[in-house]
């Protein structure tokens, strides 16, 4: 055996599940353990940013960096571990393209703070105090990272080597980059570690083979068949436009795909693909039939198109800053 | 006063920084425990789909991903005017003992394990899972792994994904449960609640009987006097998936017990220029500042809240340590901060045992998941408790169902003027006339860790262990910095 790798985990700002899904491959934790030392792992060890700050440059073998950037402090962050690391991996759909909290882009930061420290039902404010990078307080200078205007994927502030897809990432893929690392068999920098076709290919629910889709519907308002296609049944179910690798976990919970898995490879733009893709098979056998206004009525059933076809993707789209115009 | 060491500050040290500012005796005046982050789902939130909200809100953390899912449910049963089924009703609660018990698990074992397991007094490079491992040995680590995978499994097999399910519906579930996956789980429950068992033995053994553990423990510097938080059933036994919030007075009586939809009229919050958490506190007693006693609005969730807030476990084992518990300590309530550890162990308890009488309800595996009589209100609140505490969503939704306005509660921010308060006192307990007692920087951690504070949570942003200290002398120059580099 030659000499252990080195693993550095960090999260910005994330939920915390990418650091469960780790501890979700169970008691292959142990082989980890035994392929790498972990040289940085905020949430288990005690390790500072010093310590890091430390380390010689490329001292990392591997760094998992998951989280979006969203303040000042996880900028410096980013920049720090891309500079530590020999190959820096962008974990999870907040790193790799914003995930739901990438949806903060719809609006300004003042915005989010008048809500969050003034509208809020229980927030008791009269004063209109929010909270500030540098602010004295008894006499006391106190400081605070800077909550930055926008939500960043990790690409737009370092060169990121490879991305684990997904909300959480799933098990498997987990485990498949281990193995890729441990056997020096990494794929061509850039590269999605997941599989390559849309998630309709591993989706086990009939389909007619046209896939033609009826009507649209919200999921409250159906008891959603388990065997049948999501489409099928008028449900917008994002499996057309978004990568494979995640087994279907929520399709089999009977919940349609919201796409956390990111755009199929080669597509631009996962929202994009996914209208053109609803286009082709929404009421495909009226088609002929269907007035101006019959179409305006069935767009106007897609509610919410942003928070539909950019869940996850937003911060990374290519409409990304242009929809604040929508800010009431 | 003497500069006892000056480090080169760095401004972006640390998910949680503690400032310790020193009168002029070189004592504690003022501590600040600053919470660095902000993602605002409070404002993303608007114009979503309503039927959305439980996923969405699900990545407020990913720590307690169900908590935030059944609470937004809940908030959508209300909002929609429907009552979820017997069988739905069930089916969640199932799935929630099965994230208390992972979500207990990793935290007893996975990051105050270091504290008990490997002991304060262990080095640094010992003082996590590794060290725990270790201390403990492969079986019983191996022990830990797949008690911990049994909860998550149990919320996998209904909400798709253990970490951001998907399965909970205005007026129900996506899914029933199949029989030969009731038959799996029974297996499950059972192993975890002989898996609770061991460890309360554990506890026992390493805490209990160790003196210097238990003058910690009791030594009431480090208690806190305050009102307690949690939900109850109709007898005043605690509850994690639903019923009354019971708050009781410092005193142990009953103060107040509310429906979650009139929570308004009792919980309020202030916001703190220096952190980007806000400090909940009881409408009705007021703000009077990071203090405690009966004066002070101020109140405790999470396990030791819960406790205190109710009169007892709703199933045998777990009532059985319930009065140990306060036997011991001779006391109710408990206002001894290191008490969550135990507290949390009895509710893990509790937790599998309620997991066994779900399974074994033989209505648990019928399909009538779906209640779809909606008599749409336009509003909803709904209240769970979170491994954490007492967590609160309120949505106010326009006629087509979209999200209008959010207000978000959640388990950490009730606990924080708490934590800030008992940071505060294990400061002052180190540092006394400008000498800075060894082991402050182990003390304030393991205070702190106790409440198991999920900064995702919180801030809606990544929960924080690493914590950094600064202490200031009464001219402002940082006399030391925790810890070294």
């Amino acid at each position: 055996m030659t000499e252990k790798l080195k693993f550095g985990f960090y999260w910005a700002a994330s939920c915390g599940g990418c650091e469960i899904a780790v501890l979700d491959i169970n008691e292959k934790i142990l082989d980890v353990l035994n392929l790498a030392d972990i040289v940085f792992w905020p949430v288990a060890m005690d390790t500072k940013y010093e310590d890091v700050e430390k380390f010689p440059d490329k001292f990392m073998d591997v760094c998992f960096f998951n989280g979006s950037v969203r303040n000042s402090e996880q900028e410096h962050l980013a920049r720090l571990l891309r500079q530590k690391a020999k190959v820096l991996v962008a974990f999870g759909s907040c790193a790799h393209e914003g995930c739901i909290p990438g949806l903060a882009n719809l609006h300004t930061r003042e915005k989010i703070f008048q809500q969050v420290y003034k509208e809020t039902f229980s927030t008791t404010n009269e004063d209109g105090k929010f909270p500030l990078a540098k602010v004295k307080t008894n006499q006391k200078e106190l400081t605070i990272p800077e909550f930055y205007d926008l939500v960043l994927p990790l690409d737009k502030v370092v060169e990121v080597d490879y991305y684990l897809p997904g909300c959480p990432p799933p098990v498997p893929l987990i485990l498949d980059a281990i193995t890729a690392i441990s056997q020096n068999q990494l794929p061509e920098k850039g590269t999605v570690l997941a599989p390559t076709k849309a998630l309709c290919e591993e989706c086990e629910r009939n389909t007619n083979q046209s896939k033609k889709m009826p009507d649209i519907k919200r999921t409250y308002e159906i008891k959603a068949d388990p065997k049948v296609c999501f489409l099928e049944q008028g449900i917008i179910c994002m499996g057309p436009a978004t990568r494979m690798g995640c087994q279907t976990r929520c399709i089999n919970a009977n919940w349609p795909c919201t796409g956390c898995m990111g755009p199929i490879p080669e597509v631009l733009d996962q929202g994009a693909k996914m209208i053109s893709a609803l286009g082709s098979i929404l009421k495909v056998d009226e088609e002929k039939n269907l007035t101006e206004a019959d179409v305006e009525n069935l767009i106007k059933k897609i509610k919410d198109p942003v928070g539909t076809f950019y869940m996850y993707g937003l911060a990374a789209s290519i409409i990304n800053r242009s929809i604040r115009g929508g800010e009431k | 006063m003497k500069t006892i060491t000056i480090d080169p500050i760095t401004r972006l040290e640390g998910h949680g920084k503690i400032e310790i500012f020193l009168d002029e005796n070189g004592n504690v005046e003022n501590t600040y425990l600053q919470v660095p982050e902000l993602r605002g789902f409070e404002k993303f939130c608007e114009g979503r789909k309503a039927e959305d909200m439980p996923q969405l809100t699900s990545r407020i953390c990913g720590v307690c991903p169900v908590a935030h899912h059944y609470a937004s449910t809940k908030a959508l049963d209300m909002a929609f005017g429907v009552e979820p089924t017997p069988v739905a009703k069930k089916l969640r609660e199932l799935i929630y003992c099965g994230y208390i018990i992972y979500d207990h698990i990793l935290h007893f074992y996975f990051l105050a394990g270091p504290d008990f397991i490997v002991g304060p007094e262990a080095p640094k490079a010992k003082r996590n899972i590794i060290g725990v491992i270790e201390k403990v040995g492969l079986d019983l680590a191996k022990e830990v792994i797949k008690h911990r995978a049994y909860g998550q499994k149990m919320t996998e097999i209904l909400g798709g994904k253990p970490t951001h399910p998907v399965c909970g519906l205005p007026g129900g579930q996506t899914k029933p449960l199949a029989e030969e996956d009731r038959q799996a789980m029974i297996e499950m429950a059972v192993s975890c609640y002989d898996f609770a068992l061991k460890t309360l033995e554990i506890f026992h053994q390493l805490v209990l009987e160790n003196p210097q553990y238990m003058s910690m423990i009791n030594n009431p510097a480090f208690s806190l006097s305050l009102y307690n938080m949690g939900l109850v059933d109709e007898k005043n036994r605690l509850n994690f998936y639903e019923g009354m919030v019971r708050v009781t007075d410092p005193e142990g009586k009953e103060f107040v017990k509310f429906a979650p939809k009139d929570y308004l009229n009792h919980i309020a919050e202030m916001v703190l220029e220096w952190s980007y958490v806000k400090v909940p506190y009881l409408r009705q007693v007021g703000f009077k500042g990071l203090i405690d006693g009966k004066a002070s609005g101020i109140y405790r969730v999470g396990p030791l809240g819960r406790l205190n807030a109710a009169c007892g476990m709703a199933t045998p084992s777990a009532q059985e340590e319930y009065e140990l518990f306060y036997k011991t300590f001779g006391t109710k309530p408990v206002h001894n901060t290191l008490a969550y550890h135990w507290a949390r162990l009895i509710e893990l308890l509790y937790a599998t045992e309620r997991v066994k009488e779900l399974l074994s309800d033989p209505e648990i595996t019928s399909d009538d998941i779906r209640n779809m009589n909606f008599n749409f209100t336009g509003e909803g609140i709904g209240i769970v408790e979170a491994a954490r505490g007492t967590l609160i969503h309120h949505y106010k939704l326009t006629p087509d169902a979209l999200i209008d306005k959010v207000n978000l509660i959640v388990a950490t921010t009730n606990n924080n003027g708490a934590i800030n308060m008992s940071v505060n006192k294990a400061a002052s307990e180190f540092i006394r006339n400008g000498k800075i007692a060894e082991g402050l920087l182990n003390t304030v951690e393991m205070f702190y860790r106790a409440y198991d504070p999920c900064m995702a949570c919180a801030s809606h942003t990544a929960f924080t262990i690493p914590l950094t200290i600064e202490i200031f002398d009464k001219k402002h120059n940082l006399v030391k910095k925790l810890p070294t580099a």
